[in-house]
């Protein structure tokens, strides 16, 4: 996915969010893991939510928040939706078996992931999402 | 030894609890131990980290023996072993699952998988000794938001479902927004009795007409708006207005779309289940809506509402009375549907 590394991205509405999930599916290969960094509020289940689309995801995919990840396998890669926003660290996340996930040949999507930014791999594309000036819009950075 | 009665081991360990209970002829509660609520933590290996399920692994065994020993039985009284396969965490489910084939295995006794949603549902088999289906059930807890139809004792029709956040889920972001920490249901229930729910008028969504789906999403992101709002203008925040404006918001729709729902499918009650039943807003309410149709409103006592194993084992003998057994090779299932 080196194509879309190192840009930082104004997103103004919905649909530019939409836009970002999609070049990112169509990017995706095994294996890949997408860590999201963010506020409450600043997108990042809409952003998966547009991953899944992309893959081709025919489920409804809703919060994992309370399950810590949900798997999806209708699309083109499965897609394991992580919200790790209730563990306190790495350890805690190996603990519950993510290994397993992020060694397999699905796309691996991490909410919260600078809880768990010591135990995941050094290729993971890191995407910072903040809120704009307006409340309404968006600040993608992709590292 | 209770030779007089069918007793059923059931076993929870979908989420946070180590919970196993004994259940007599799937309505009478035994014994019902839930690992977090132990507090002579030294028997149990100290304190339990929430999440990690290698503190399944080490509690089951002690809680299988807790509530063996509560409930007065020993191993060979056990007539059948329920287990919670799904959904929920993975590597939590499968500690259970692990445990209660083993059990059964052992002892040469049925096992069955229950649905840990269907759980839910049945914990009010357990609180009201006379109520039997049909009825139409809300369950609604920090992972979940359904309505959901029930027939008979084994049929769970789900009708609607929230499409982002579980409203449980929603509770606890908006209680960290507002500063009032975890556990968020609790705290904002407390909050919003001291509070004016009219003070803000947060969006009430529907989604398309006739839909029994719920989003709350976009309330976490109204709730910050409104926050950087009044904070810009350099106006004091009243916490309790929030969060009684906030769950005003929720529970209005939860309470409508659970009305509505009885009211298309001709059920005369409603059951509550989930931790958020035990929600006082939701309860009033609910039961107010519902009354003016003639409906009933039921739900489990608090201890009932959070997870726990005795609504797997009364769950897990309702689907054994129907025939249902599971084998050797149940697996557990995070993703699993109604």
């Amino acid at each position: 996915m080196k194509d879309i590394e190192h840009v930082i991205l104004q997103l103004n509405t919905e649909s530019d969010t939409r836009d970002l999930g999609l070049r990112i599916a169509e990017a995706a290969e095994p294996g890949d893991i997408i860590a999201l960094i963010g506020d409450l509020g600043t997108g990042k289940t809409a952003l998966t939510k547009y991953i899944a689309e992309g893959l081709g995801v025919t489920e409804e995919v809703i919060s994992p928040t309370f399950t810590i990840v949900r798997e999806y396998r209708s699309g083109r890669l499965p897609l394991f939706h992580f919200d790790v926003y209730r563990l306190a660290s790495g350890d805690e996340f190996m603990d519950i078996g993510a290994e397993d996930y992020l060694e397999d040949s699905g796309v691996s999507v991490i909410e919260w992931a600078d809880i768990v930014a010591d135990v995941l791999p050094e290729d993971a594309l890191v995407i910072s999402l903040e809120y704009g000036d307006d409340g309404e819009s968006r600040v993608a950075t992709i590292l | 030894m209770k030779h007089d009665k069918h007793l059923t081991l059931g076993i929870e360990t979908s989420c946070d609890e180590t919970a196993v209970s004994v259940v007599a002829d799937g309505r009478e509660v035994l014994s019902n131990i839930i690992s977090s609520q132990i507090s002579i933590h030294t028997e149990f290996g100290g304190v339990v980290p929430e999440i990690a399920s290698r503190r399944h692994l080490e509690n089951i065994n002690d809680v299988i023996d807790a509530a063996l020993s509560e409930a007065d039985v020993t191993l060979e009284d056990i007539d059948l072993i329920g287990v919670t396969y799904g959904p929920g965490l993975v590597g939590a489910l499968l500690i259970g699952v692990a445990a209660a084939k083993s059990l059964a295995y052992a002892c040469d006794i049925p096992l069955i998988g229950v649905n840990h949603m269907h759980g839910h549902i049945a914990a009010n088999y357990l609180e009201h000794p006379d109520l039997e289906p049909p009825f139409m059930a809300l369950v609604v807890s920090g992972g979940h938001t359904n309505i959901v139809n029930v027939p008979d004792y084994n049929r769970c029709e789900k009708i609607g479902g929230t499409r982002d956040d579980a409203a449980g889920e929603a509770f606890d972001k908006v209680a960290r927004v507002i500063g009032l920490g975890y556990p968020g249901g609790p705290k904002v229930d407390k909050a919003a009795r001291e509070g004016n729910r009219d003070a803000i008028d947060f969006k009430r969504v529907y989604l398309e007409p006739g839909s029994y789906d719920f989003s709350f999403s976009g309330l976490k992101t109204q709730a910050l708006n409104y926050l950087n709002t009044e904070k810009q203008a350099g106006r004091e925040i009243n916490v309790n207005d929030v969060a009684a404006s906030f769950q005003e918001a929720v529970v209005e729709v939860i309470a409508d779309k659970a009305v509505n729902a009885a009211l298309e499918f001709g059920q005369k009650r409603i059951v509550l289940a989930g931790g958020v039943a035990s929600n006082t807003r939701l309860r009033e309410l609910i039961s107010e809506k519902a009354a003016a149709h003639g409906i009933d409103v039921l739900r489990p006592s608090p201890i009932l509402c959070t997870d726990n194993g005795a609504m797997i084992a009364s769950a897990a003998y309702y689907a054994y009375r129907a025939g249902e057994r599971s084998g050797y090779d149940l697996d557990a299932v995070p993703g699993l549907e109604f």
